[in-house]
């Protein structure tokens, strides 16, 4: 049975048809990049997945449950589908430490010590356990994304979801971030990663899923979707990556 | 004899009166400001409960008609004057709660500063980067945890330099409760004045008095809010003494 097995998934904005009836599934331990061009629909795939946006049609299977039809409970679905944003959107008013701790407390109901323990374990992975009590508005932008991967480790994620993860990051903080990626995707991690970056998606995804206005026009491994690709579009789009590249 | 002896004369013979109508005054400002931010954070965060497509039919009903409900009651203590809401009000329940001016002075100056903290506060929340929602959903939190866990508390923070000008506001606008014999500064310079019949003299006196204490007050209220914005202290400790 396959983690994630999505069906037929519809979701427009107003009159803009984003998803147009996606087919998709995802097994445990599978790396999953979603490449294609800006408003092709990957990011909102991502984000129907934890259900900050719904969709309007299909199924959305987690563990052979549909999470569109009221069998789950949202909060607690999204709880365990760890996100982490292309803004870090950490809690502006919240320490580092505090930032990792609220979610374990308030929806997983550990206590204060142990969601620490766990909190500075996971910060001490990312790198950042020394920073465990500074306010999170003090932190660069690479600091605060390993800060965000950390908070949603803290979660015990059956997935974690990647959502441009360093796009608005400085060129030199790329390269941490996406060494965290490629270290949890090593460890058994499942993720689904929307990016830009061809050469994370070639070096660490099991699977390359290519997305051009709302439907999956390719997928497979990086090696056939890379240098054997079979759709004009996916050639096309690759060609105008490796242009830019060079 | 001159205006300024007269009024030195006035200020020396009346001045435990108008020390009386300063404490009642800014008892009234200051429990008005916080009871009604209180009220205003409720009704701000009720407010901004809006229906989901995912809610029931009977939920978004109820989510409706509590929004009504809190829009009659933002305009209409923001539609009419302070004034007539304090006779109305008054008068009004007197029969049935029997109380004192001074009880009913903090109530209608509270419920009134109440419905303008509601739109102070809702600006606030809406003031909140969207991602700071995205987020505490995005790890399960519930609406209600995500308001008052993330939300509110900076919402609060970016509303602060409103919420002291709704003190300062109070401090004047408290003068309107004497319609209902609170014996607040206005009340007790209008007795003072009636008395000697010196309205110009008196009333210089309790315009000084009235400008001081908006004076102090919003002086050290912006001197809190630049400390409060001042940027924190470096908590970076070592990994050692974080556990």
């Amino acid at each position: 049975m396959s983690m994630i097995e999505i069906k037929n998934l519809k979701k427009s904005f107003d009159n803009l048809e984003v998803l147009k009836s996606i087919d998709f599934h995802v097994d445990k331990g599978e790396v999953i990049t979603l490449i294609g061009a800006s408003g092709s629909g990957k990011s909102t795939l991502l984000r129907c997945i934890n259900l900050l946006e719904i969709p309007d049609g299909g199924e959305i299977l987690m563990e052979g449950k549909n999470i569109l039809k009221g069998e789950i409970d949202v909060n607690q679905h999204r709880a365990h589908v760890g996100m982490v944003f292309q803004s870090f959107n950490l809690f502006d008013n919240k320490t580092v430490l505090e930032n990792c701790t609220i979610g374990q407390i308030k929806v997983l109901k550990r206590d204060k010590k142990e969601a620490e323990k766990i909190a500075l374990d996971f910060l001490d992975k990312v790198g950042m356990k020394e920073f465990a009590h500074a306010g999170s508005t003090q932190l660069s932008g690479g600091q605060k994304q390993r800060v965000a991967i950390a908070r949603a480790l803290c979660m015990d994620p059956k997935v974690l979801l990647f959502d441009e993860p360093t796009s608005a990051l400085d060129p030199e903080m790329v390269g941490g971030i996406l060494d965290v990626m490629k270290e949890l995707a090593a460890e058994g991690m499942t993720m689904i990663v929307v990016t830009h970056e061809m050469q994370f998606a070639k070096d660490v995804s099991s699977r390359v899923v290519f997305m051009d206005k709302g439907v999956i026009v390719e997928e497979g491994t990086p090696d056939r979707i890379f240098n054997n690709p079979t759709e004009e579009r996916t050639r096309e789009f690759l060609g105008r990556y490796l242009e830019t590249e060079n | 004899m001159g205006f300024f002896e007269t009024v030195k004369e006035i200020f020396l013979q009346y001045y435990p009166l108008f020390w009386d109508g300063v404490q009642v005054t800014m008892l009234l400002a200051l429990s008005g400001t916080i009871l009604g931010l209180f009220i205003g954070l409720v009704v701000g965060a009720l407010k901004a409960i809006k229906p989901e497509p995912r809610d029931s039919g009977l939920v978004k009903a109820l989510k409706r008609i509590m929004g009504f409900i809190l829009s009659v009651y933002i305009e209409f203590f923001r539609g009419t004057p302070m004034m007539v809401q304090a006779v109305f009000l008054f008068y009004g329940l007197k029969p049935y709660l029997g109380w004192s001016p001074m009880v009913a002075g903090v109530c209608i100056i509270s419920v009134n500063t109440g419905a303008y903290m509601a739109e102070i506060i809702r600006s606030g929340i809406q003031s909140v980067d969207r991602g700071q929602i995205e987020g505490a959903r995005s790890i399960g939190m519930t609406n209600v945890q995500t308001m008052f866990s993330i939300v509110l508390p900076q919402a609060l923070r970016n509303a602060f330099p409103a919420v002291i000008n709704e003190f300062v506001i109070n401090i004047k606008d408290s003068s309107m409760l004497s319609v209902i014999m609170v014996a607040d500064l206005f009340f007790q310079g209008n007795s003072a004045a009636g008395s000697l019949f010196k309205y110009t003299e008196t009333f210089f006196i309790i315009a000084l008095i009235y400008l001081c204490l908006t004076f102090i007050t919003s002086r050290v209220l912006m001197y809190i809010e630049k400390r409060m914005n001042a940027p924190k202290k470096n908590n970076i400790v070592k990994a050692g003494e974080a556990a």
